[in-house]
């Protein structure tokens, strides 16, 4: 059974129709691209995944609960990364975790908040002001804090997006180690080469639907862009037999 | 394979109690650092006090009649920029969806907000009303009269933290938020201020018991009705 379930999902803004009938799904382990052009819903759909925004119509089930009704189970199985990351300037980088840790009951939390912030890399600053972070070193913590309850699944939406070239760089090397726990991560990106490095799949949103969809081995070397262009320029169905043709 | 999904059911709700008090912390744990918040309370409070003071020039009986209405005044004023500030604390970075998150009945959330945003509101009551009292040389240091305080002040926060989560997603919430909650307060304020009046002017409780208990009544309603809302209120 798919870690995550989608189908026939529909988002409405009033009468714009953002996602239309959309269905997906991820097994447990996998690493989506999701690629799409702008307005094409991507960040709509994480935040609906994510129970931050309600869907209009369809089902929407991750991790075994269903939204919205089992929302609190969802959230719990649930890490989310975005391009804010979501942290209180005023607090330490430990306070932040402190804070999140407490509100996901995290058991053993200072040792937990220990790993978390190793893992970043950011032992030596945690006890500084997340005010006085570069973007580079926000993000890694914004990672600390999506990770730090341990979820099984996480969502990272344009999580380069402002970041140095060291700084993506760093990035990286902190999603391979969380892949390579066996998560299961959707992540939403412009940045073609970094997606076509991380992912074991790549799903093309445009006109909201799931438009294409190809695995790592589905698609040649340096060939994911190819596959993108292809994908928004073409119709949906004749698509897969066209990037293999 | 139902196994495997079970197997990802790894974690359970946090309690609400928890919860709330983590938010409460953390509201704290950052004042205590900015001060930002405070500050401006604090200051716009006394701004208003003295600037009442020096303009109106008022007789001593004449005094006593106006001060519940100044006094409140001043509160829900210095109010409405603590309530802006604690949200858009929030708004900055995304903190709010990282607040949404968490796997907590939400109303936690509000019910933390609200908590901090009261300890905030009583902390400049307590500084204001001695210089209060000094300026207008009334005794504000009676027991009816903090009661009365008290309730307005829950009132008034437990209204403006559930409109101030509104508007906070607007452009314009620095001048939504008073342009909303000041009509659905009003009977509040009206009950608070005549309240304030009838306890300075020495008045029996005959005449005070019926605004304190529209006070109550008041607190207990918009506090149920944002315990339902809340999840509403926030989500797309």
């Amino acid at each position: 059974m798919p870690i995550i379930l989608v189908q026939k999902l529909v988002k409405r803004f009033g009468y714009k129709m953002v996602l239309k009938g959309m269905e997906f799904t991820a097994e447990p382990g996998e690493f989506v691209g999701l690629l799409g052009p702008n307005g094409a819903g991507k960040t709509t759909f994480l935040r609906i995944l994510a129970s931050l925004s309600r869907p209009t119509m369809g089902l929407v089930r991750l991790a075994g609960y269903q939204l919205p009704q089992q929302a609190a189970g969802v959230r719990a199985n649930l890490g989310v990364l975005s391009h804010q990351p979501l942290l209180y300037g005023d607090l330490t980088g430990e306070e932040n975790l402190q804070f999140f840790g407490r509100m996901y009951a995290v058991d053993g939390l200072e040792a937990r908040i220990g790993e978390v912030l190793e893992l970043v890399d950011l032992s030596r600053r945690g006890q500084d002001l997340v005010r006085t972070y570069s973007r580079g070193m926000a993000q890694r913590l914004a990672i600390a804090r999506a990770v730090i309850h341990d979820p099984g699944i996480l969502l990272l939406d344009e999580p380069y997006t402002g970041l140095d070239q060291d700084a993506s760089v760093m990035l990286d090397t902190v999603l391979k180690q969380i892949a390579a726990q066996g998560r299961t991560v959707v992540m939403t990106s412009h940045d073609l080469v970094r997606t076509a490095d991380l992912c074991s799949r790549f799903d093309v949103l445009s006109r909201g639907k799931i438009i294409a969809s190809a695995s790592r081995e589905e698609i040649p070397q340096d060939g994911l862009l190819a596959f993108y262009r292809t994908a928004i320029s073409a119709p949906a169905e004749p698509l897969r037999e066209a990037v293999h043709a | 394979m139902l196994e495997q999904v079970e197997q990802t059911r790894i974690k359970v709700q946090t309690s609400f109690w928890k919860a709330m008090w983590a938010v409460v912390w953390k509201d704290l744990a950052a004042e205590r650092r900015s001060r930002e918040m405070l500050s401006a309370m604090l200051t716009f409070s006394l701004l208003v006090v003295i600037i009442f003071n020096f303009s109106l020039d008022l007789n001593p009986s004449i005094q006593r009649e106006v001060t519940g209405g100044l006094l409140w005044v001043t509160f829900t004023f210095a109010g409405t920029l603590g309530l802006n500030r604690s949200m858009a604390i929030e708004k900055d970075r995304g903190c709010l969806d990282g607040l949404l998150l968490a796997p907590v009945d939400r109303s936690a959330v509000y019910f933390g907000k609200v908590i901090g945003n009261l300890i905030f509101m009583f902390v400049v009551e307590v500084i204001v009303l001695p210089i209060f009292s000094i300026f207008y040389n009334v005794n504000l240091f009676n027991w009816g009269l903090l009661a009365v305080i008290f309730l307005g002040s829950i009132g008034y926060v437990v209204v403006g933290t559930l409109f101030s989560t509104m508007t906070v997603q607007t452009r314009s919430r620095d001048m939504l938020l008073p342009i909303i909650t000041f009509p659905v307060v009003f009977p509040l304020i009206v009950a608070a201020a005549r309240a304030t009046t009838f306890i300075l002017q020495g008045q029996p409780m005959d005449l005070i018991w019926p605004s304190i208990n529209l006070m109550i009544a008041f607190d207990a309603i918009y506090a149920a009705g944002a315990y339902l809302l809340f999840d509403f209120v926030v989500e797309e």
